[in-house]
């Protein structure tokens, strides 16, 4: 039972990562069908945030929240240069938009590594975070807690912006049909540069909460990059309650696989589930219905 | 009467002729010229490039002619190399012997499926096999089930990224983040023999010639027009009465065989492999080469995975961190701003200089 | 034969369907006798999206022969029934064609039986030439030696629906750049090779000049003499000189069945339809 209990909790703990690093790419994947493959490095670059942020700032307890907010001004504002300097050009290219974000993912690694070092380098956990939770036999890192919360909020607030700010009206017409919200008058330009900025500004604080569970290094994006595509693969596009659901499903997948197996054969049972999965939803799990042919 | 004139028109199309040419040059210069000029190092070198240049020709042909953006195959690269390698290492060990890591990290035990690997012939026979199976399996599932574009290239990404994780994972059998490296002999060859060295460049020369001429037949066939056809307009293709799906799957499975040919020659002449030459990192770094050459180009891939590969040894010995920057720049500015590769900067050049007669209309190379 | 207006810079000459000559006779051929009891029988067809009916219960029949054309407000479910038949999607009830049930079947093996279908937009394979375009048409039944060989000669069909559909001077063109009348032929022309006996066309005259309106009716006609041909069309000037018989469809369902006259003079047509032709008429 208590075994139960903890690998749920550690499912559920995984799962909240890849959302946090999936969230974002939801959104601009869903608004432009652009595989954004620099996402994992605005998650890099805030996590880089939060570890020069405790540099200047020194307390640990202060300097976490003062990275979060910043986490996101740095992932969006990088996220904003992408989509106007490469990503515009290319819409009705998506899939060559892959290929030139990771040209831009090995520049940013590089450009992490030149300026902070290739080894990894440690953020302190604040005070406040430091110990657990215990319920029953089981012991819940406060870390692990908290980056839950982070999940959680992020959701909440992105769901009710999408539902009840004319900015969410406007990036839900444009996901569900581009052509048609243009000749409705939205500004499909000005929608696109806010939702990267929304999506990658969340990469940041992914980035940001993910210092609490180890140290970072260049390649932090690139460990995750690969999952959070599945979650949005897996979740299909258009809402976020696909994404919420295939990120929990998958983490709790992973965390179970993981006890009954060891954590590499985890990761290809998980593919395999995900390609039997898709055998039966192609589109994903929750799908916007659209006439179209393509 | 039209037949005939058709056959004339083939035989004499300047398209069939430079291509000969360029073979018959090709050729010459793979197997007469290089090895008189470059150094037993350097020709070595380039075998290895040879190797990763059979990946490329397989990526052009899905990617270029069939639009299937596939990012990992590292994958079939991998396979192709670890079982040659198993072979290698058991062949070293002898008969019934155990390959020295796996007394060195496991149980002193041959798993079983290293077992048929002992043989050389199923080693052969394996390398070519299992690849196509696997991509066969996959392709067949997901593209009956019209997963594709953005889809299929993350899940073709996924499946490297867990077959590094697998390999690295299970360090007793795999050699873990190692690989399995140290072979003695290829088949019995010596392989510090310079003789034998260069014994594996030709073969690999003519192993990449013989890759081309495949790839060269399946673009001009009717199977090549279907595939563009498929790439641009699959439901159109599915209305006339094909399963589009049956005609990825045949594309991606002949390229997962040209990796895992690339792979299994890789092996010996390199002397190692590990995780770090088939995962999502080098997956996608084998699609550079071909979108610089040209992705629908028959020589396209080729030529431009060689010339990435040089750039890559020439420039990570001057400036480790150079290379990375350079491939970055490399994907950005091909990929954005010059889709077709260098190909279309050729062609467009030799339009311009035949402008007063115009050329026979023959594929364009298009983004997919 | 009329000289047409140029519409486009690339293609030099402006061909036109040949109805009448010889490749007509070959292609549209006399051989009917394995076709002759073809009809396309539709029963209680329903497809829903979500909560949404867009086709209801639909009865639809169409023999060889009679020119059926179908038409009805946008949404009223027209593309909708052509998806169905053709498998694009999913739909319960019935839809015979020649003895064969096509739904719950795959859309490739639906195309095997002889079910052929064009679309709003001109879909022909922008990068391949016209020759390529017809080739891969006639194929679908090619076996694996064949396709993996060189395309040598051009098959017979081909060469007749080249003719035909009065491309032949451009067989060696790419397709893309095309007329967007020519484009309209050259998928008549690969549903013809396809060897398609029921014959689905979404709006094959739209944005075409009136003279190649009048080309591709006549052609529709001599293909419908042989094959049971359904056609979706808005141009109601079009449909009165062509149309044999008329299904009027509103809502996901069949509002009313008939000739011309009949559907024209049919009250309930002439409410929540024919008020909105007067429109269409001006814009025609």
């Amino acid at each position: 039972m208590d075994i139960l209990l903890s690998q749920l909790f550690a499912g559920l703990s995984l799962g909240s990562v890849l959302l946090l690093a999936a969230l974002g790419l939801a959104l601009t994947f869903g608004q432009m069908g652009v595989i954004n493959m620099a996402h994992g490095e605005f998650m890099m670059a805030g996590a880089y945030t939060a570890f020069v942020v405790q540099g200047v700032i020194g307390s640990a307890g202060i300097s976490l929240l003062v990275a979060l907010p910043l986490g996101f001004v740095v992932g969006g504002l990088l996220g904003l240069l992408l989509e106007a300097t490469l990503i515009h050009r290319m819409y009705h290219r998506p899939l060559d938009t892959l290929l030139v974000t990771w040209g831009v993912a090995l520049v940013l690694q590089q450009v992490a590594r030149d300026v902070f070092g290739a080894p990894n380098v440690d953020v302190t956990a604040p005070e406040w975070l430091s110990g657990a939770v215990t319920i029953g036999d089981v012991t819940l890192p406060k870390t692990r807690l908290f980056i839950l919360t982070v999940a959680i909020v992020c959701v909440a607030t992105l769901s009710i912006a999408l539902k009840a700010t004319p900015l969410g009206r406007r990036i839900r017409a444009v996901v569900q049909n581009r052509d048609l919200a243009e000749t409705s008058g939205v500004s499909s330009r000005g929608t696109d540069r806010l939702t990267f900025f929304i999506g990658s500004g969340l990469a940041g604080i992914a980035g940001v909460a993910l210092t609490l569970l180890g140290s970072i290094g260049p390649t932090l994006g690139t460990s995750y990059i690969v999952d959070a595509f599945l979650v949005v693969v897996a979740g299909g596009i258009g809402q976020i309650k696909g994404t919420v659901i295939a990120a929990t499903a998958l983490g709790l997948m992973q965390a179970f696989f993981e006890y009954s197996t060891t954590a590499s054969v985890a990761k290809v049972l998980v593919f395999v589930v995900i390609v039997a999965f898709l055998q039966v939803r192609p589109q994903g799990l929750v799908t916007v219905r659209t006439r179209s042919l393509v | 009467m039209t037949g005939m004139t058709d056959r004339l028109h083939t035989l004499l199309a300047p398209g069939r002729t430079r291509a000969l040419a360029g073979f018959a040059l090709a050729a010459v210069l793979l197997f007469a010229v290089a090895p008189v000029l470059l150094s037993p190092f350097r020709l070595s070198l380039l075998a290895k490039f040879l190797c990763l240049a059979m990946v490329a020709v397989g990526i052009g042909l899905a990617w270029g002619r069939g639009g299937l953006l596939t990012l990992g195959q590292g994958v079939y690269f991998g396979l192709g190399a670890y079982l040659m390698a198993m072979h290698l290492k058991l062949a070293d060990a002898g008969p019934g012997g155990v390959p020295d890591f796996m007394s060195l990290y496991g149980t002193g035990e041959v798993p079983w499926w290293w077992e048929p690997m002992r043989s050389p012939a199923a080693t052969v026979l394996l390398i070519v096999l299992v690849p196509a199976a696997l991509a066969g399996l996959l392709g067949w599932a997901v593209f009956t089930r019209r997963v594709r574009g953005a889809y299929f290239a993350i899940l073709s990404q996924a499946l490297a990224a867990a077959f590094a994780i697998l390999l690295i994972g299970q360090q007793q059998t795999t050699g873990g983040t190692n690989g399995l490296n140290g072979f003695r002999a290829f088949f019995g060859y010596d392989l510090t023999d310079p003789v034998n060295q260069r014994m594996l460049y030709l073969i690999a020369a003519g192993v990449l010639l013989l890759m081309v001429l495949v790839a060269r037949q399946l673009m001009v066939s009717r199977f090549g027009e279907l595939l563009v056809a498929v790439r641009d307009a699959e439901d159109r293709v599915r209305f006339l009465g094909y399963n589009p799906a049956a005609v990825k799957t045949v594309a991606y499975v002949v390229a997962a065989v040209m990796a895992a040919v690339g792979g299994a020659l890789f092996v010996p002449i390199v002397g190692i492999i590990s995780p770090a030459d088939v995962g999502v990192v080098p997956s996608i770094g084998f699609l550079v080469g071909v979108a610089i050459g040209g992705r629908a180009t028959l020589l396209g891939p080729v030529l431009g995975s060689i010339a990435v590969s040089w750039a890559q040894t020439s420039i990570s010995e001057q400036f480790p961190s150079g290379w990375i920057y350079f491939q970055g720049a490399l994907f950005i500015v091909v990929i954005a701003f010059l889709p077709g590769g260098l190909a279309s900067l050729v062609r467009r050049r030799r339009r311009r200089d035949s402008a007063a007669s115009p050329p026979a209309p023959e594929l364009e190379e298009r983004p997919a | 034969m009329t000289d047409l207006p140029t519409t486009t810079e690339p293609a030099a000459i402006e061909p036109e369907p040949d109805t009448t000559g010889p490749a007509a006779e070959a292609l549209l051929g006399t051989d009917t006798s394995r076709f002759r009891h073809d009809y396309l029988e539709v029963r209680g067809l329903r497809v829903t999206f979500g909560g949404f009916v867009a086709v209801r219960d639909v009865d639809l029949t169409v023999t060889q022969g009679d020119l059926r054309f179908l038409i009805g407000p946008n949404g009223a479910g027209k593309t909708t029934l052509i998806d169905a038949i053709t498998g694009l999607v999913g739909a319960t009830g019935s839809a015979r064609f020649g003895g064969t049930e096509l739904l719950g079947r795959g859309t490739h093996r639906i195309a095997r039986d002889g079910v052929g279908r064009t679309f709003q937009t001109a879909s022909v394979f922008e990068e391949l030439t016209v020759l390529q375009n017809l080739d891969i048409a006639a194929g679908a039944r090619r076996g694996p030696s064949t396709l993996l060989r060189r395309r040598r000669g051009t098959p017979e069909a081909v060469e007749q629906a080249l003719e035909l559909v009065g491309l032949g001077a451009l067989r060696d063109t790419t397709a893309g750049v095309l007329a967007h009348g020519q484009k309209q032929w050259l998928e008549i022309g690969m549903l013809l090779v396809q060897d398609a006996h029921l014959m689905l066309l979404d709006e094959p005259v739209a944005g075409m000049t009136q003279a190649e309106r009048e080309a591709t009716g006549e052609l529709l006609r001599r293909i419908g003499s042989q094959r049971v041909v359904v056609v979706v069309e808005h141009d109601m000037e079009f449909l009165r000189s062509y149309a044999d018989s008329v299904t009027v469809m509103h809502q996901g369902r069949v509002l009313a069945e008939g000739t011309v006259a009949e559907v024209q003079n049919d009250p309930a047509v002439v409410e929540v339809y024919l008020g909105a032709t007067h429109t269409d008429d001006e814009e025609a």
